[in-house]
């Protein structure tokens, strides 16, 4: 039940404090975080659980300082590996990314580049961050292709992306994010484009590799099921805060935050087909005006005065659980 | 639309028919002759007032065969009979009358609407191109808004952009119903959508189908929506159907092992079973050089010389059977040491 991670007492990997992201242009600004805070320890796997819009893609650029610097406005603090990612120099920056933290992307023929071979774009991440000759840098990246089970490795290295399946191209594609040790992966949806028998390849895959590696990993995905299958926490984000966090057999048993529930029920799994799906009703609400108290509250059955004034702090009920409601314990009626 | 389209071949004259359906398409720049067989040979019937669930993988056919249903794409060879009606016949009916009576609603809810035109236009263009007078078409369009859940005063003067993806496919499911079919083609219509949005957008379209007596055809690739919503379900692989059968029967005792692979690929939802072992490895083939024989046996564990020789057939071998697969395993004739001796 464990997902085989142990608890240990090392200092965290990742330490979020406050972030804060918002995008700003001459008309509007979109809050798009809202204060998270997070950590991961070294080989544990955090699974940020969100729909479009709940700011879990954005949450994990920041990380990597990918979004666009013109019009985005970032505070707070994120610690990797004791490095405060926020203030580092541009060359700083380029070490750390592929070095210490690498990241995989939903699509990956737009992550690869088309005009250039598997094994040249391998390699290029190797001989940048090792400084090894093109030749060393092309059998580590025969290793990779092996260790992520890519069939018939050496000739797939002279393979152009478009010459691969949907399935061939993700693995190539962990295997250029893990082509230099990361202590920390960042999986933007890895397995959303891919069809079911792949999908579950994919992620037992990701799985084992992050077991032997021992990588912090951030998983972003939207879909409880995947979470289920390769998370050992959970953090739900809703409109840029993170709802609800724990362990994820917890969640899963035992969802305390309104929005959670309430996701669960709308997830199709075995429901009864003689009945309508308990759907939450209305939409997200739009983040150039967030409302002033809990942004769930115009969605939630137990919403009360209290939820609509101010936005609810986070509160303990249990070991290793989070969740920002104030009505905590109130019971769900139908 | 002054003919009112009743029931014509009676209660079980299936609605819709496809015999043996075709599409292969040229590869541009390929091997001269190459050509992908994106629907090779599929036939089935839609039964008045049932969902059919189509599921496959990306690549298998399922979004061809609803163009191909509607027309939207010209078949090479096949036959559609719509209630008893052959499908561009001369004495069936039209390719414009079958499109009055069979709509559809696709995937991408943004690209399917124009979005230079308020809404209520959108919706009210389909029956004013189908006979009616500007006047009664809105007020049709105002109706349909209604049913879909959507306020006709605050929803209907509205561009497309300015509405959630949630709103737009109610609309498009909105328009789909205004020219009053008795059939409606859904394509991937939730994948897009978040979960919380799918689940309305599903309860919807249950509620629809009970208050205007519609058919579905429910293609997804999401197996979990497909066993919630259909009575039976159609599976297809690299352009063929390889098993057909009533849902409970599909998911509790699937007959092709390719079934059995996409179910057994379905996270577990529980983190105390999770899957060790991927039930099938690599990815389809393409289909352009689809495999011999049977086209599934490349990733098959069961695959023996027959299923390389000889393309199975689509059957019960059992007359009072329903639920049917294309395995040699199924056939007792076959020759595949596993094959089942008796039904």
């Amino acid at each position: 039940m464990d997902g085989g991670f142990v608890p240990t007492l090392a200092p965290a990997l990742v330490e979020v404090e406050d972030l804060t992201v918002r995008f700003v242009t001459r008309d509007s600004t979109a809050h798009a975080v809202n204060g998270v805070t997070f950590s991961v320890r070294p080989g544990e796997v955090l699974c940020i659980l969100g729909e479009s819009g709940s700011g879990k893609s954005v949450t994990l650029r920041a990380l990597m300082r990918l979004l666009p610097p013109g019009k985005t406005r970032i505070s707070g603090t994120i610690k990797v590996d004791g490095q405060d990612v926020l203030a580092l120099s541009p060359a700083e920056l380029r070490r750390l990314r592929g070095g210490l933290v690498s990241m995989i992307f939903q699509e990956p023929m737009t992550a690869l580049d088309p005009v250039y071979t598997i094994g040249d774009q391998i390699a290029e991440t190797v001989m940048r961050h090792k400084g090894v000759s093109k030749t060393v840098a092309l059998a580590r990246a025969l290793e990779l292709l092996e260790l992520v089970k890519v069939p018939s490795a050496a000739s797939r290295l002279n393979n152009y992306p478009h010459e691969l399946s949907g399935g061939l191209r993700q693995r190539a594609m962990i295997a250029m994010a893990l082509s230099c040790g990361p202590r920390l992966l960042l999986a933007d949806e890895p397995t959303t484009a891919l069809d079911a028998t792949v999908q579950i390849q994919v992620l037992i895959l990701l799985r084992k590799l992050q077991k032997e590696m021992g990588m912090g990993t951030i998983f972003v995905t939207h879909d409880l099921g995947v979470a289920s299958e390769i998370a050992d926490r959970i953090a739900v984000m809703y409109a840029g805060r993170v709802v609800e966090e724990g362990p994820v057999a917890d969640i899963l048993a035992n969802p305390l935050h309104p929005y959670t529930r309430g996701l669960m029920a709308s997830t199709v799994h075995g429901q009864d087909r003689s009945r309508d799906i308990d759907a939450i009703p209305g939409s997200p609400p739009d983040l150039r005006q967030l409302p002033p108290g809990c942004a769930f509250a115009p969605r939630c059955s137990l919403a009360a005065g209290e939820c609509l004034s101010a936005v609810p702090e986070p509160r303990f009920p249990a070991p290793g659980r989070m969740a920002r409601c104030v009505r905590l314990g109130v019971p769900a009626f139908a | 639309m002054d003919t009112v389209e009743i029931d014509r071949g009676g209660p079980a004259q299936p609605l819709l028919i496809a015999k043996d359906l075709r599409k292969h398409f040229k590869v541009k720049g390929g091997a001269p002759g190459a050509v992908v067989r994106a629907v090779d040979g599929v036939s089935f019937n839609v039964f008045k007032g049932e969902t059919l669930g189509v599921v496959g993988e990306s690549g298998c056919g399922k979004s061809t065969l609803a163009r191909l249903l509607l027309h939207l794409i010209e078949p090479d060879a096949g036959e559609l009979v719509f209630d008893g009606d052959a499908v561009g016949d001369m004495r069936g009916i039209t390719v414009n009358a079958l499109r009055r009576q069979v709509q559809m609603v696709f995937q991408d809810s943004s690209s399917s609407l124009n979005p230079r035109m308020p809404v209520r236009d959108s919706i009210a263009f389909g029956p004013y191109v189908h006979g009616k007078t500007k006047a009664e078409a809105g007020r049709i369009a105002r109706d349909v808004l209604v049913k879909v859940g959507l306020k006709p005063d605050l929803f209907g003067p509205r561009y497309p952009h300015e509405l959630s993806g949630g709103q737009k496919q109610r609309i498009n499911i909105a328009r789909a119903l205004a020219i009053e079919p008795r059939m409606v083609i859904l394509d991937e219509a939730v994948s897009a959508l978040d979960k919380s949005v799918e689940a309305q957008v599903l309860n919807l379209l249950r509620a629809l189908k009970e208050n205007f007596n519609l058919t579905y055809l429910f293609i997804s690739h999401d197996l979990s929506v497909v066993r919630y919503i259909s009575d039976r379900v159609l599976v297809m692989y690299l352009g063929a159907v390889v098993e057909l059968g009533p849902v409970q029967d599909i998911f509790s005792r699937p007959k092709h092992p390719y079934t059995t692979a996409l179910l057994a690929s379905r996270p577990s939802m529980d983190p105390a079973r999770r899957i060790e072992e991927p039930p099938i490895t690599g990815d389809p083939p393409s289909p352009i050089n689809p495999p011999s024989g049977c086209r599934f046996r490349t990733r098959c564990q069961h695959a023996e010389a027959v299923c390389a020789q000889t393309q199975p057939i689509l059957g019960a071998w059992n007359d009072r059977d329903s639920h049917i697969a294309a395995c040699h395993m199924q056939d007792p004739e076959s020759g595949h040491s596993l094959a089942i001796r008796t039904h």
